[in-house]
């Protein structure tokens, strides 16, 4: 280590080990709240994506409404609404509910999930309609159902056409996920901004956590061309 | 019409600022995004180096964290700045760095990094012939850029333009995390106030959508004229 750094780290008293471990919860906490959202999302957005796609206006328009109204107002406000909504839902403080929506992390995971799985849905309906018309002729002409179709046709062939723009909404929601910090959760930005306060720091405090989401997104980045070139595998040139 | 108990006409202005937020920080965006494209067009290897620094700094961190950074320590460094002139050329010099400005800087620089690529994608799919043509009309460097390719790129760009200011739209929503009154900050002010959440967040949730669909006809109809004389091929 440089010199001037050693000297730097010894003087400093904000990177300690309590405020790393801050750090470090935050991070857990963004971590989880980021997954679960997308991984609950997407399970959300293959049906509704399906479904979206059917010609019958009253199956697909409610869906269309959703992620409409989803994907035209910010994710703040749906946070808001859904934080301070459930608090103020009458009788919701007699029931169970209660003990999971007092705590606010579960409004901010329904939130994102309900936020990215409208994002997600409308990826995956464009991957589908995508679908080239000989694919399906081929697949009918096979005598494969509906069902198996979109099983071993349609939904294989739609991922790999969706997996560049999931990435960017998986990165989305991650750099999205910082506004958890506003309803109080201490996530990597509550982390930042309790330390920030702490020591009136703002260029240590923000500056570290905006490396550790850096480094966060950068992962993401390379899991996400390595699962590209998995699924694109077959489009390799030969001898490669 | 329902009643916004007396919030109606704070709301009203809170929408102003929303939309002069968003396009004073469309502006900055749309002029650092020509910046960086030209930049990394350009052939020299630092201008590359440092345009292709910002834009990956940008995609790496939160708009949110980013802002917070802008806001505070750009308070922080005014201070510093002001006791430095004091002490050494005893200058009164202070300013108070308030939410708007910072919410300005944040948006547009993180939007002009999505702009970069929507300008360098633009530009390389001129048709290299046009500037050819323009080589052989004796058409200067400068020329060629203003004449031919900026209109030729715009083109092109109109619907990465419009995807970007869609986002930049709601994002402006995060500039009442650091204080700005914008119409979000009077609505969560109300809702805490009046224990109505829906009542308040709802109507601002509208006026968002409004928005974002008028711009998205807007944007229709200007990529319509934009391609006019150009046959679709299917």
């Amino acid at each position: 280590m440089p010199d001037f750094m050693a000297e730097w780290l010894n003087e400093n008293d904000i990177f300690n080990a309590m405020t790393l471990m801050e750090y470090w919860g935050g991070m857990v906490t963004t971590v989880q709240l980021v997954f679960l959202s997308l991984v609950i999302g997407l399970i959300i957005a293959v049906p509704l994506a399906i479904l979206r796609t059917v010609r019958n206006p009253f199956v697909s328009g409610p869906i269309w409404l959703y992620t409409y109204l989803f994907r035209g107002t910010p994710l703040l406000i749906q946070l808001y609404i859904i934080y301070y909504g459930v608090a103020q839902t009458p009788g919701i403080h007699e029931t169970f509910w209660w003990v999971i929506f007092r705590e606010p992390f579960y409004p901010a995971l329904l939130a994102f999930t309900l936020n990215t799985a409208a994002y997600t849905t409308e990826i995956l309906r464009g991957a589908i309609i995508a679908t080239p018309n000989g694919e399906i002729e081929a697949a009918k002409a096979y005598g494969m159902s509906w069902l198996l179709r979109m099983r071993r046709i349609i939904l294989p062939n739609a991922a790999r056409r969706a997996v560049q723009a999931y990435s960017n909404e998986v990165i989305f929601m991650l750099h999205a996920s910082a506004i958890a910090s506003v309803v109080t959760i201490i996530d990597l930005t509550g982390a930042a901004r309790n330390i920030y306060s702490r020591f009136y720091a703002p260029f240590e405090a923000f500056i570290f956590v905006a490396l550790l989401y850096m480094v966060l997104t950068f992962i993401l980045v390379f899991a996400f061309r390595k699962l590209e070139n998995y699924l694109l595998r077959h489009q390799r040139p030969a001898n490669s | 019409m329902f009643d916004l108990k007396g919030y109606g006409p704070a709301l009203a202005e809170g929408a102003v600022v929303t939309i002069e937020l968003a396009f004073l920080s469309l502006a900055l965006a749309l002029t650092l995004g020509l910046l960086g494209a030209s930049a990394k067009l350009s052939g020299n290897r630092v201008l590359i180096g440092v345009a292709t620094i910002y834009t990956t700094l940008i995609r790496g961190v939160p708009d949110l964290v980013m802002m917070l950074l802008f806001y505070y320590g750009g308070q922080v460094a005014v201070n510093a700045l002001s006791d430095y002139l004091w002490e050494t050329r005893e200058i009164d010099f202070f300013f108070q760095f308030d939410p708007f400005i910072s919410g300005v800087v944040t948006i547009g620089l993180i939007f002009g990094a999505y702009m970069t690529e929507t300008f360098r994608g633009a530009f390389l799919a001129v048709d290299a012939g046009q500037i050819e043509a323009a080589k052989a009309y004796g058409f200067s460097r400068w020329h060629t850029f203003r004449r031919v390719m900026i209109p030729q790129m715009l083109r092109h760009a109109l619907p990465g333009i419009g995807n970007n200011w869609q986002v930049l739209l709601k994002t402006t929503a995060l500039v009442s995390i650091i204080g700005l009154t914008d119409m979000v900050r009077v609505a969560e002010e109300a809702a805490k106030a009046e224990r109505m959440p829906f009542h308040f967040f709802i109507p601002v949730a509208a006026v968002y959508l409004l928005l974002t669909a008028g711009s998205e006809l807007f944007i229709k109809w200007l990529d319509k004229r934009a391609n006019v004389g150009v046959v679709r091929g299917n």
